[in-house]
């Protein structure tokens, strides 16, 4: 087999090869499922772990100061010795919480982040399912946390814990109207759902450039609705910490509180891929039409590189947002929605529309 | 129409007014040198107070271990909260006469609310500000200190 | 707890739950408690608990002298510690009618001018953190921290000081006290700009303080406000103005009157406040005549039987300090008139019919600071 960084499909299809040859049928799917599921665990609890760090790097840059640098050189374990004091902590009993629906909420909250993950393209063949309704299925999968936060809030017999889980239930199930239409108009654009077909349209021009001005307002409106579909800040009602102490995981403690954690992150890294992989080409490197030299130099970066470098670069703009604005209220929140983000999208598809139809995008 | 302009023109001012303040850490993000933290226990040997610092309330001693305490307990009373005790003993001089002198100069950090009222009432300028001020220690009774050094006198001069 | 569960349930619609916010709560900036009467998110009504951080310090000045209540009255209002030195010192030399060298005075004005600003400075950081916006937090600190140097350079600390002393001062200004207030003074108004393209100018906290919380110019007065939130409401209330002590008299500086009286406005006096201040600075650091730094004062201070009083522009209101003597080395009965306690009394008839959120808001643009409220 010839294995190389810039296509892992003969990677990919080397191990199934093997694993068919050498197991009955049922094994071989089976073994196949666990290799996928524990690397993309550990690549979740890598990420998880990184983001963390990463967030508490930025931000103190932001605010004129170093973050942390006393745990390694600077302070890079400082999250792998934060997620052990996590770890070692005591899981508080709630008298009179709801016990099951007080445990499970964390691992709902997880496990959708965990879906939404397998669908996404690293690169090129590095990617757990490609679904050919790859983005419905994201939406779908992601919007499940939103359940994990309310259980949480409302098991946890704490009014604060209820009042950040309504918030966050109005949030999300508005804003998921608009990272909906955000990717319609892209979708419109691409004329596929499956994320592979997407990534391979965008190899001569990322969509954001491609689409005109009807691509990037959506981008636009996918940042902003995405940052509040992830409960960041200045959308982090339901945590806000000035308001409601922590929202609502007020009472969690411990792991829960750091999968609650994890997930936040998790999530932020979900949106940020989809943004990466919808406008802006996914693992496809930056390419010019017409410009053959530079586009061969592009093409040396491996495709993993590009993804990640924009996933980050995302990542990095959410976390800007974040510790520049003051948090909106819950009206304001539900205004921006339904006032301005929706018409402006529903206009932007029809306009996107248009343009498709008339065959003027590049 | 008036409204339809006014919607947008809200839309812009808002983006406008965001973009101003993302300036402003976006700038700080990308000049690190402007940051301020400083590093406390490694430039600790760098680390200079103020010559003012009210660090903790000392009893200078010259060299042979000679303080200007005469042990009249001004500091004692003037103190606020009780931190200053000044235990004295009787010494015999050689004339034959007995004459107080300080014993023990008791000063207990824990309570001190360093308003250095006991040092500017000190008719005989005995005490002094310290610099120190690494106080944590992991026992209490640490924290009570005797400020004149065992063996110490009072500068004879003074006692003339 | 079953008889909690058990409990008629009346008309759900109608039913109002109570919050504790506090003691224990991060915006409460301190050990405040507010039970909180909300249905849904809109606050019905709120009631202040206080007395969480009483220290009596009245009473416990009642034994000291009055160069030792200095150090109590340090602890009121930490945030600014000189101005609460500076009332008790001059109505210990009203008492006595000491005449202070025109130094102190000079010197008094402009540590209380630099002690609000970094007043100021710190209620912008926490401010900026109850709207959810942590920069602001370190921005303001960082700066506040410049005053704090010049504190220290020249009193010895960085928070309580005991600078003041009936009569006078503990000792001379530092030698480099000019030099850095004027540079401190050119560092902070290039980055007081910071504060208002961070937070000012932003639509959302514009959003989030605009028309909330409004109190009236009646209201302001019958609930014994003062300070910028009083004149966030056009009540003119500035001491420093109406009963000039120090060398406010000398000095030019406008007494910045609102008129909405919103939370925005609030905000504004604040910031508009910080520029004046460093106006007033700037107008006599120069000029700061020789002479000594303390009056001849007797040994043992006592004042004459009766009651006096004196008032001063503390950095959130107005600070009254009331002492009946007997004659004695220390006060029979001494009152302090704190601000805070006066400007937290209004908080429930601002925040009624508002958000959570805005609770937060309201509560942050009135500036309390806890150890003041219960002294
Ligand atoms: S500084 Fe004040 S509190 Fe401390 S010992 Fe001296 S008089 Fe007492
Ligand atoms: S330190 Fe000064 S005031 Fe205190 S006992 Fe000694 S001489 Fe007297």
């Amino acid at each position: 087999m010839n294995f190389s960084i810039y296509d892992f499909t003969s990677f990919t299809q080397w191990i199934d090869k093997v694993l068919y040859d050498n197991l009955p049928a049922f094994w071989a799917i089976a073994v196949e499922m666990t290799i996928i599921g524990v690397a993309i665990l550990l690549f979740y609890a890598l990420i998880g772990l990184f983001l963390v760090y990463a967030e508490r790097k930025v931000c103190a840059f932001m605010q004129n100061r170093v973050g942390p640098n006393r745990v390694g050189p600077f302070g890079f374990f400082q999250t792998i010795a934060d997620l052990f004091k996590l770890l070692m902590k005591e899981l508080v009993y709630i008298k009179n919480a709801d016990k099951l629906l007080f445990n499970i909420a964390p691992f709902i909250v997880i496990i959708a982040s965990f879906m939404a993950i397998a669908a996404i393209p690293f690169a090129k063949g590095l990617h757990a399912i490609d679904f050919d309704i790859g983005i419905l299925y994201v939406i779908a999968v992601s919007s499940l946390g939103v359940v994990g936060i309310l259980l949480a809030g409302w098991s946890s017999n704490n009014k604060y814990s209820l009042i950040g889980a309504m918030r966050s239930g109005a949030q999300i199930v508005s804003y998921e109207l608009s990272v909906g239409l955000s990717l319609v108009t892209i979708i419109i654009l691409a004329g596929t759902m499956q994320f592979s077909a997407i990534v391979e349209g965008q190899a001569n021009g990322w969509f954001i450039f491609k689409g005109h001005i009807p691509a990037f307002i959506a981008f636009i409106v996918f940042l902003i609705a995405s940052t509040a579909e992830t409960n960041r800040g200045p959308f982090d009602l339901a945590e806000a910490e000035s308001e409601l102490t922590a929202g609502f995981h007020t009472e969690y403690s411990g792991i829960k509180f750091a999968f609650f954690f994890l997930a936040e992150y998790m999530n932020m890294f979900i949106v940020a891929s989809i943004a990466a992989t919808v406008f802006l080409g996914g693992w496809m490197p930056f390419h010019v039409g017409g410009w053959e030299g530079f586009n061969h130099i592009m093409d040396f970066i491996p495709p993993f590189v590009w993804y990640i470098g924009k996933t980050f670069f995302i990542i990095w703009i959410m976390m800007w947002f974040k510790w520049t604005f003051p948090r909106l209220r819950i009206d304001q929140l539900l205004t921006l929605e339904w006032k301005y983000l929706l018409p402006i999208n529903l206009v932007n598809i029809l306009i996107m529309a248009f343009i498709v139809l008339m065959g003027w995008h590049f | 129409m008036n409204s339809f302009f006014e919607y947008f023109a809200d839309i812009f001012r808002a983006v406008k007014s965001l973009l101003t303040g993302m300036k402003v850490t976006g700038r700080y993000f990308f000049s690190p040198w402007e940051i301020v933290t400083q590093q406390y226990p490694e430039n600790r040997k760098t680390l200079k107070m103020y010559d003012r610092f009210k660090g903790e309330v000392i009893m200078p001693h010259n060299e042979h271990n000679e303080h200007h305490c005469t042990g009249c307990g001004i500091c004692e009373t003037a103190c606020p909260n009780g931190t200053i005790e000044v235990l004295q003993a009787k010494i015999d001089m050689p004339d034959g006469k007995k004459k107080r002198i300080i014993d023990k100069h008791i000063y207990r950090l824990g309570m001190c609310t360093f308003c250095g009222l006991c040092i500017k009432s000190c008719p005989s300028d005995a005490l002094a500000w310290g610099q120190e001020f690494e106080h944590a220690v992991f026992d209490r009774s640490k924290l009570t200190k005797t400020l004149n050094q065992p063996g110490s006198s009072i500068i004879k001069d003074i006692v003339e | 707890m079953k008889e909690i569960i058990n409990l008629p349930v009346k008309n759900v619609e109608e039913e109002e739950y109570h919050i504790n916010m506090g003691p224990q709560h991060p915006s409460t900036h301190g050990v405040l408690r507010l039970v909180v009467s909300l249905k849904g998110e809109i606050v019905k009504s709120l009631k202040p608990h206080c007395g969480y951080i009483h220290r009596g310090i009245e009473k416990m000045c009642e034994k000291d002298t009055y160069p030792q209540i200095i150090h109590l009255t340090d602890r009121m209002d930490y945030l600014s510690a000189h101005i609460n030195n500076h009332a008790v010192c001059m109505l210990v030399e009203k008492a006595l009618e000491v005449e202070v060298p025109e130094r102190v005075k000079y010197i008094r004005t402009i540590v209380d001018e630099l002690n609000r600003i970094a007043s100021h400075q710190l209620w912008w950081c926490s401010f900026g953190m109850d709207m959810g916006g942590l920069t602001c937090f370190f921005y303001g600190l960082r700066d506040r921290e410049k005053i704090l140097d010049i504190f220290e350079e020249s009193f010895g600390s960085r928070l309580l000081h005991s600078y003041y002393t009936p009569g006078g001062l503990m000792m001379d200004i530092h030698p480099n006290f000019q030099k850095n207030v004027k540079a401190f003074i050119k560092y902070f108004r290039k980055k007081i700009k910071d504060y208002d393209e961070l937070l000012t100018g932003n639509i959302i906290m514009q959003l989030r303080t605009r028309g909330i919380g409004v109190l009236s110019k009646e209201d302001a007065i019958s609930y014994g406000i003062t300070g910028p939130s009083a004149r966030a409401s056009g009540f003119a209330c500035d001491v420093r103005k109406h009963d000039p002590y120090g060398v406010y008299d000398k000095v030019d500086f406008k007494e910045i009157l609102g008129t909405t009286g919103d939370t925005l406005e609030r905000y504004m006096m604040r910031m508009h406040e910080m520029h004046e201040s460093m106006k007033i600075i700037e107008q006599l650091i120069d000029n700061i005549p020789e002479g000594d730094y303390a009056a001849k004062m007797k040994a043992v201070i006592k004042l004459p039987a009766g009651e006096y009083f004196q008032r001063v522009e503390a950095a959130r209101g107005e600070l009254g300090v009331y002492v009946v003597s007997d004659g004695n080395k220390s006060p029979y009965r001494m009152k302090f008139r704190s601000p805070n306690f006066s400007n937290l009394s209004v908080l429930d008839h601002l925040s009624r019919g508002c958000k959570i959120a805005d609770l937060i808001a309201i509560g942050a643009s009135l500036d309390y600071v806890i150890p003041d409220i219960d002294r």
